[in-house]
């Protein structure tokens, strides 16, 4: 059995984040990761750090998506100056594509209700000719789009390991290879105890359950209450191209090394994270038909991964009621919000800061409202 | 910034036969190769002392064929005017002309009769 001030279980994009957060608030952090079982939806995500659209319907989400934008240069430099990785951070905006007047119409009623919803969040509807002038390669068929300057792209995977290094720098313990199946409260000293599968105990005074799609069955051992469940989103690689694509889109992106990557699908296949040729068919489509010049390009890889989504798509961050000191973190925008992860939720749950105000709307509880209804249509 | 690549140099492998009646002619760079028909370029090239076939997009660092069975993308050059082929997946043609492929392919955003990006 092993002690430490604070316990996150799952070692991803969102547990990294916090524990990273946490740790760089001077708390002493013991990371629990899963290893190669793991579903690792951080090692499929597609890399946007996405602002337009997010909460639409929910305020505190979009303002809570908009503000983890404005943190990211922070993180960024951050881990670059600690641990020498570049994340390959680029947030000078990012394009929706759309395809028909009537769908930009929509969306652009959608983007108004939103920035009025959080008292303001930037916005362009653009006819085909304006989009045209600043993203010379979409075809014909692109009928205009929106912007939002505060979007952007980041590596997953390198800010995974910026992470993780990072935590290290910080004096973090991180155990690998543990599959965590039990969370429980020890009454008698008040701490917490994860036990896993093979046998290893763990305690500290508190606990974070980011464990991805696990958190379902873990959640409610401490009391609180988190329904996610898997959504396939399949992507396709080409080989690295000179630059040409100089924004991330919502259905394209290219990378700081040249790749560009084609996204993506949204599947409800339970647990199954391969790919499927009608899924991979639709998105070179989409792709070309987006960007006429990828005709051109070679395809070197596609992959599906299991999305963490919860029954309105929006996170649910909570404290719980029953047993203090455990809390729940689940999101499945492990890039976007990395950065307030790592600096609004770390300090919180590691006891240095009060809840962030507002935050009871982001309660799991909201899903037992038999008055609401949700769809995480993305 | 690409790597000084020097044109020729002896080659690391060898054959013994002879190209024979079924040779083909192909171009690499500023040579022109007398190869035997049924090959693959990769192997073309590496029995003519092709040296380094590309270099990488990011760093611009010298490579040449690693698997030879199409899955490494280490042998990548450009063939009649495509870039970014791979040489161990393409069979060797009479007229074939090749180089080394510098960097990532370029997407030609001013195809002719289509207006992509002009």
């Amino acid at each position: 059995m092993q002690q430490s001030e604070i316990l996150i279980v799952g070692g991803g994009l969102v547990g990294a984040a916090i524990a990273y957060g946490a740790a760089s608030a001077g708390a002493s952090v013991t990371l629990l990761d899963q290893g190669d079982i793991a579903h690792r939806a951080s090692r499929g995500n597609f890399g946007l750090v996405w602002v337009q659209s997010k909460g639409d319907g929910f305020p505190a989400y979009a303002r809570w998506s908009r503000d983890a934008a404005a943190h990211w240069p922070r993180l960024a430099r951050d881990l670059l100056e600690l641990t020498g990785v570049d994340v390959a951070l680029e947030n000078a905006g990012g394009f929706w594509i759309g395809f028909s007047e009537a769908e930009i119409e929509a969306r652009g009623a959608m983007l108004a209700g939103i920035s009025k919803a959080t008292g303001g969040t930037p916005y362009e509807v653009l006819d085909r000719r304006e989009l045209k002038a600043r993203l010379p390669a979409i075809g014909p068929k692109v009928a205009g789009g929106t912007f939002c300057p505060l979007d952007g792209q980041a590596n997953p995977l390198m800010t995974l390991h910026a992470l993780h290094a990072g935590l290290k720098k910080r004096g973090a313990r991180i155990v690998s290879g543990v599959d965590i199946a039990t969370v429980a409260h020890r009454g008698g000293n008040g701490e917490f105890e994860a036990a896993s599968k093979d046998g290893r105990t763990w305690r500290a005074a508190r606990i974070v359950l980011a464990a991805g799609l696990s958190n379902r069955e873990l959640a409610p051992q401490v009391g609180l209450h988190a329904p996610v469940s898997p959504s396939r989103g399949q992507v396709l690689i080409t080989e690295r191209l000179k630059p040409f694509l100089p924004y991330p889109t919502n259905k394209a992106r290219q990378t700081h090394e040249g790749t560009v990557q084609l996204g993506s699908s949204t599947e409800d296949v339970g647990l199954d994270d391969s790919t499927t040729v009608p899924a991979i068919e639709t998105l070179a489509r989409r792709g070309i038909a987006t960007f006429p010049v990828l005709s051109d390009a070679r395809l070197v890889r596609a992959w599906g991964a299991l999305r963490v989504m919860t029954p309105d798509g929006s996170p649910i961050y909570q404290e719980s009621s029953s047993h203090p000191g455990a809390f729940v973190a689940t999101s499945h925008s492990g890039v976007s919000l990395a950065a307030a992860h790592a600096y609004v939720l770390g300090p919180w749950m590691a006891g240095f800061a009060k809840e962030p105000d507002g935050f009871a709307e982001f309660a799991g509880e909201r899903y037992l409202d038999p008055s609401r209804s949700f769809s995480n249509a993305h | 910034m690409h790597t000084d690549i020097a044109p020729a140099r002896p080659a690391l492998f060898a054959s013994d036969e002879d190209p024979g009646f079924d040779a083909v002619r192909i171009q690499f760079e500023d040579r022109t190769l007398c190869v035997r028909g049924g090959t693959t370029v990769a192997a073309a090239l590496l029995l003519h002392g092709a040296g380094p076939f590309r270099t990488t997009p990011v760093k611009s660092s010298a490579r040449a064929p690693y698997c030879m069975m199409g899955v490494c993308f280490e042998c990548l050059v450009e063939i009649d005017g495509k870039a970014s082929r791979q040489a161990c997946l393409a069979m060797v043609r009479d007229g074939m002309v090749i180089k080394r492929q510098h960097g990532a392919s370029a997407l030609d955003l001013c195809r002719e009769g289509e207006r992509h990006g002009c």
